[in-house]
């Protein structure tokens, strides 16, 4: 079974986002990449299904600055193959776009089951999982967190709110949007990384970035208005203890 | 006639008699032979490592060591004496034995006779006295097993596989020993005072324990039965003997050879600086036995169980599954299995048992011998290492089979986001470089920028110390004491990431690499004399490890950077705190580089009056936060070590503040005191903390 | 190409879900400024009864087929690409929920319409319509304007009240669609997994101390749970908790967890990200306490408390006890 697991790189929500002057992008130059956790999830799931019943995962990524040690820590992961899509994708690059290529990239090689994170924290113009399906011309379910792989067909539970699941029975090839692995996304040693670094190759496929197709386009980002801030309690453990008691008492949760 | 003081050898026994001795001798000897080859054998099958560097001094230190007992004496003086009689006795008595042989059987030969006259009167009562010295060592160690419940002798297994492991092997194994030798002994003593009985010469005298029995046997009445009785016992002293020297490849009686060479072969930097990976495997860590060296090899076999390291293990007392001594020793078991160099006295495993039973040698080592579980809660705190008598490096195979660990993914989630942090961030807490010295906005003064003005001291801050928030006033508190003592020094700033020290003991090798690769090229930068940090964990990585990778620096503790601002009259007091304080030693400190009395000089400057705990120095116990274990699920922890040792400081009276010098112990401490309950009866602190009241 | 304004109604189990009424009222908003209609769509098997309800709407449009019987993310978007094809609305509403994140991409491929998702605001300004989403985690609000007109907005929940969505103007007229091919059908619904029962309805309680990621190690636990037992209430917790396995699924709020109204939220080292902020906002007294006094927490709770768990929760635990 061929599995393909497109990745993408995200800002590090744990830097300070800064934006540029017009105020219509991150202020690129110091913003600090990293794989979108859900990516990490569906990476995880492929190599669990893998490992399962036989065949080859194979990750791909829009060129960007982390884009070859992603890739290189998901072959280190266990992925046999990556392939880097070239073109101009400095800074952001919109999911439509970015489906668009992929949808190219993976249409020339062979494909089963494509796994991909349910969203990402800077997909404005929609999920990857869908929309790549949509240009596929591809089945796809999305919030996916368990997947089997039952005579040629998927069959994937989508959470629902409440901790209920549907379960669906998917025909291949099709789409998946991961929101969690079966277990956490597994820890890779550094010297395998730089192991892989170093006997890996990556594949380089070029795309074109059909940037603007989306329809939309940013006019401005800002700080989200503060909401009602919470009223600060201070003092010592004991001082803080006895004013919440106060609030519960007020509230009638406490005699 | 003047009698000349001799005796006869193989008095009373003609000539077969003596050959079927020779022939029994040499079965013996070749028993012993094949048994100590099997035993090389072994070792041969291990990794090569170079442990024959500076070999005089190394036979000089093995000598000192041995000849004194000086680790036996430590942490228990009650062994310490058993065991130095024994050992003493029994070489004396070995001497003995072999000079009877060359003079016997070699000298004999060219017509000298040794064993006369007055050499002969002081072999004589020279042998007395050890032989009964020996016997005392022997009945000393036999009350400790028979008598006393003491608990570093109770084979009982800290893990689940209790009721799974048949260890009364073990048991016979100590009986048959110490029986054995005491019946030597004992035979012995029987065979001179049957000899002596039958004539009682005068000068006999000299052998004063054979002269008190021979007047026995002859008040008993026995003097015309004596030429029979010393006959049979000669004979079965003899064969005892002989089985005896059989025995020896094959028991516990082995350790008088394998620990000679431990000793002489053991890494005085083990621990402290651990082993990079073997360059050429593509493997990270340890999988099979053929993994380990032959010293850690040799390691299994020196074992002697005395458990030592059983009982000072702050995983053990913890009631995880880590006992470091059942860790040797089930690695003994599966490397005996897996080389077909059984012992005849081992513990055996149930056949249900997961544990391997035949041992072929491609079982996971760190999956399936020992488990994760089981490594995982090791803290690295070294107090193994320091309570072994015959230079066991428990932790080394312990971060070995980590790497394998690592390498495999099996890990703990909380590990695993801590590394993944410390990879993405340099730091475990998951936060921006960039706010690593934010802690120095809460200062007086600007703290220099190492890597842009030149500074004598280079502070390695380290990561607790920086982000904790709890830690970040006790890091501005160093840095206020030393701004008014007038040190120039400055920080890397976003320059510095994590030391690297726990990673390395967790088994992440790569990182580890990293890491100290980007501090070192980052410390390039910097125009710096020397370097001091609070953390001593920091400070093993940089003082012991960082060399290999090409950072060669001088590094100090801040207690010993205080200490000598004292001597130089730069730092002074303006009051005496006197205050009763316990002070708790820093595994990493204390015992990885050896560092206790600046932290006391300081203490007695400060006018505070030092209660020790029982455990203290390089016998400290351990917060249990080391080797990466402030990162992990320690929920299988029963009552944690940091808990035990309030409990400890609590014991020794009434003290105020329950001291401490390390970033991980301060907030391990003030944590146990509130989960054991004992808030309001004793307060953690900082030694700087109460550096900067004396001052203020 | 009409000027109305669509929104996909969302149901399950044969009831209209909470999310359809936030997005019916901001779609009258929009609609009522320009003076056009709003329109609800309707797809299942045997919904129809459901229209009664939309009627903030002006008119509901139907879908019926037995493949539209339970959500499905092939046959849903195959019917709303070819409603919206024909209709060419000026903007279709669709939940940024797990059914709708299926619905918008899709739809936005499938009718060739530009789409912006985690909206918190959509509106018109000067002629063309402006939509918020709200991005990187909840750190940066951004506003997207569109090239040409026949939009998809996915809003997420609670971006609009939902009174305004129940305020009818009367039975709405209900019109049938005929149904269009629904592909495949390659994906097809199975069953429906509960979770399993047996454990606290944390939906149903008075009282939830909720644990998050700044509990550290599962050994923590039982120091949270000590204060929940103490307050009398349940433990709850976000999803990195759930995650890890240390608290069966049953317990996690948020949007793949559960809603929930307590009358105390007590929320105990819980960052709060966007995704579990949907699920406890509603809570009349919420007190978080974290040892960061940015954590978008405290935009929420009513009284925030900047400290280290460790040091307050035993004792709030022993002062509430007494």
């Amino acid at each position: 079974m061929n599995f393909v697991v497109p990745i993408k790189q995200v800002p590090d929500l744990v830097e300070e986002l800064e934006l540029n002057e017009e105020g219509t992008d991150l202020s690129r130059d110091t913003v600090k990449y990293k794989i979108n956790e859900f990516d990490d999830q569906a990476l995880e799931e492929a190599l669990q299904l893998k490992a399962e019943i036989g065949g080859a995962v194979t990750v791909l990524a829009l060129d960007g600055e982390e884009t070859d040690k992603m890739l290189f820590t998901a072959i280190a992961k266990g992925a046999d193959r990556g392939i880097k899509l070239m073109g101009d994708f400095a800074g952001g690059v919109a999911m439509h776009a970015a489906a668009k290529a992929m949808a190219g990239a993976i249409a020339a090689i062979p494909y089963d089951l494509i796994l991909t994170g349910v969203q990402a924290v800077d997909d404005r113009d929609g999920q990857l999982g869908a929309l790549l399906a949509g240009y596929l011309g591809v089945p796809q379910v999305s919030v996916v967190t368990g997947v089997r792989v039952e005579s040629g067909k998927a069959v994937v539970r989508k959470e629902y709110s409440g901790g209920v699941m549907a379960e669906f029975e998917v025909d291949l090839p099709a789409v998946l949007g991961i929101q969690a692995a079966r277990e956490i996304p597994r820890y890779v040693a550094v010297s395998r990384v730089r192991q892989v670094m170093k006997s890996a190759t990556l594949e380089e496929v070029e795309v074109h970035n059909a940037a603007g197709d989306e329809g939309s386009s940013v006019r401005r980002m800002m700080k989200p208005p503060k909401g009602s801030r919470a009223q600060m309690i201070q003092g010592s453990p004991e001082e803080i203890a006895d004013k919440v008691i106060d609030l519960l008492k007020a509230k009638g949760l406490k005699k | 006639m003047n009698e000349i003081p001799t005796r006869e050898i193989f008095g009373h026994l003609p000539l077969w008699a003596q050959l079927v001795f020779y022939a029994v001798s040499a079965l013996a000897l070749a028993v012993f032979v094949y048994g100590f080859w099997r035993r090389l054998e072994k070792y041969r099958r291990g990794r090569f490592v170079n442990r024959f560097d500076n070999l005089g001094q190394r036979i000089m230190g093995a000598a000192k060591t041995i000849g004194e007992n000086r680790t036996l004496f430590h942490r228990d003086a009650y062994a310490g004496v058993s065991h130095f009689l024994i050992f003493w006795g029994f070489i004396f008595l070995f001497i003995g034995t072999v000079i009877v042989f060359v003079d016997h059987d070699v000298l004999r030969l060219a017509g000298w006779k040794l064993l006369q006259g007055s050499f002969y009167l002081w072999f004589s009562v020279v042998l007395d006295v050890w032989g009964i010295l020996f016997l005392a060592g022997l009945g000393m160690m036999s009350a400790r097993r028979l008598v006393f419940t003491l608990p570093q002798l109770d084979y009982q297994r800290p893990d689940s596989r209790g009721g799974k492991v048949d260890r009364s092997g073990y048991v016979r194994d100590d009986h048959t020993f110490l029986g054995l030798l005491f019946f030597i002994g004992v035979t012995g003593f029987l065979i001179e005072g049957f000899r002596i009985a039958e004539q009682m010469p005068a000068f006999e005298r000299w052998s004063p324990v054979g002269w008190l029995i021979a007047k026995g046997v002859n008040r008993l009445g026995l003097q015309p039965d004596v030429v029979g009785l010393h006959v049979s016992t000669w004979w079965i002293h003899a064969i005892v003997v002989m089985a005896f020297i059989a025995y020896v490849p094959y028991s516990k009686a082995m350790h008088m050879l394998t620990d000679m060479a431990n000793l002489l072969f053991k890494d005085e930097m083990a621990a402290r600086r651990l082993p990079a990976p073997p360059e050429k495997s593509d493997k990270a860590g340890y999988h099979a036995i053929t993994d380990f060296t032959w010293k850690e090899l040799l390691d299994l076999d020196a074992c002697t169980k005395c458990g030592r390291c059983h009982v000072a293990c702050p995983a053990n007392a913890a009631g995880t599954t880590l006992s470091p001594r059942d860790l040797i020793l089930d690695l003994r078991t599966y490397a005996d299995a897996t080389f077909r160099t059984s012992e005849w006295f081992q513990q055996r495993f149930a056949s249900d048992s997961s544990w391997p039973h035949g041992g072929n040698g491609k079982i996971d080592v760190a999956q399936q011998v020992i488990r994760p579980e089981t490594l995982w809660s090791c803290t690295t705190c070294m107090a193994c290492i320091e309570a072994c008598p015959v230079g066991i490096e428990h932790l080394t195979h312990i971060v070995q089979m980590r790497r394998n660990l690592v390498d495999a993914g099996t890990l703990d989630s909380n590990l695993q986001d801590a590394l993944v942090n410390l990879g993405e961030y340099g730091n475990s807490f998951g936060q921006s470089p960039k706010t690593r010295g934010k802690w120095t906005q809460k200062l007086s003064f600007k703290v220099k920028d190492a890597r842009k003005e030149p500074v004598e001291y280079v502070w390695f801050v380290g990561d607790f110390a920086s982000f904790d928030p709890r830690l970040q006033r006790i890091t501005c508190a160093v840095a206020e004491v030393l701004y008014r003592a007038g040190v120039d020094f400055g920080i890397l700033y976003d320059g510095e990431k994590n030391s690297g020290n726990d990673v390395r003991r967790v088994g992440e090798e790569g990182l580890f690499e990293m890491l100290a690769e980007d501090n070192i090229k980052m410390l390039r930068k910097a125009r710096f004399r020397e370097i001091f940090t609070t953390d001593p964990h920091t400070l093993n990585t940089l003082r012991n490890e960082y060399g290999e990778l090409g950072g060669n620096y001088v590094i100090h503790h801040y207690t010993g950077l205080l200490a000598k601002l004292i001597d130089q009259g730069k730092l002074r007091f303006n009051k005496k705190l006197n205050y009763q304080v316990t002070y708790h030693d820093p595994c990493y400190l204390a015992r990885y580089n050896r560092e206790t009395d600046a932290p006391r000089n300081l203490m007695r400057e400060l006018g505070l009056h030092l209660r020790e705990m029982p455990r203290c120095r390089e016998n400290t116990f351990c917060c249990g936060a080391g080797g990466g274990r402030v990162w992990m699920d320690t929920s299988n922890e029963k009552e944690r070590a940091s808990e035990q040792r309030i409990r400890e400081a609590l014991g020794v009276g009434d003290v105020r503040y329950f001291v401490t010098a390390c970033p991980k112990d301060y907030t391990m401490y003030t944590d146990a005191v509130k989960t054991s309950g004992n808030e309001g009866k004793i307060e953690v602190k900082d030694l700087i903390e109460l550096v900067a009241e004396a001052m203020s | 190409m009409s000027q109305d304004v669509y929104v996909v109604a969302e149901h399950f189990k044969g009831k209209l879900v909470e999310v359809t009424f936030e997005l019916l009222g901001k779609g009258r908003e929009l609609a009522d400024a320009r003076g056009e209609n709003l329109i609800a769509l309707l797809f299942g098997h045997g919904v129809k009864n459901l229209g009664a309800e939309l009627g903030a709407a002006d008119r509901v449009i139907v879908v019926e087929h037995p493949q539209l019987e339970s959500f499905n993310p092939e046959a849903y978007s195959a019917a709303l690409v070819e409603v919206v094809k024909t209709k060419r609305p000026a903007v279709t509403l669709v939940a940024n929920s797990s059914m709708g994140m299926d619905l918008a991409a899709s739809l936005s491929v499938g009718a060739n319409l530009p789409l912006v998702a985690y909206a918190v605001d959509v509106k018109w300004e000067d002629g063309s319509l402006l939509a918020t989403s709200q991005l990187y985690g909840g750190k940066l609000y951004v506003e997207s304007q569109f090239v040409g007109a026949g939009v998809v907005v996915s809003l997420l929940a609670g971006a609009s009240p939902a009174d305004k969505g129940r305020t009818t103007r009367g039975l709405p007229q209900v019109e049938d669609f005929a149904t269009p091919p629904l592909g495949g059908p390659k994906v097809r619904f199975k069953q429906l997994i509960e979770p399993e029962g047996g454990d606290v309805d944390i939906t149903t309680q008075d009282v939830l101390v909720s644990v998050g990621r700044g509990i550290q190690s599962a050994d923590n636990l039982p120091l949270v749970q000590a204060l929940a037992e103490a307050v009398g209430g349940a433990l709850a917790s976000s999803r990195p908790i759930v995650d890890s396995k240390w608290l069966p699924r049953t317990r996690q709020v948020g949007k793949s967890g559960v809603k929930v109204k307590p009358k105390l939220y007590l929320a105990v080292g819980i960052s709060g990200a966007p995704e579990h902020i949907e699920g406890m906002k509603d809570a009349e007294l919420i007190i978080a306490i974290n040892s960061d006094p940015n954590a978008p927490i405290f935009d929420y709770a009513h009284y925030g408390v900047v400290g280290d768990l460790f040091d307050i929760v035993p004792v709030l635990t022993e002062r509430v006890k007494s």
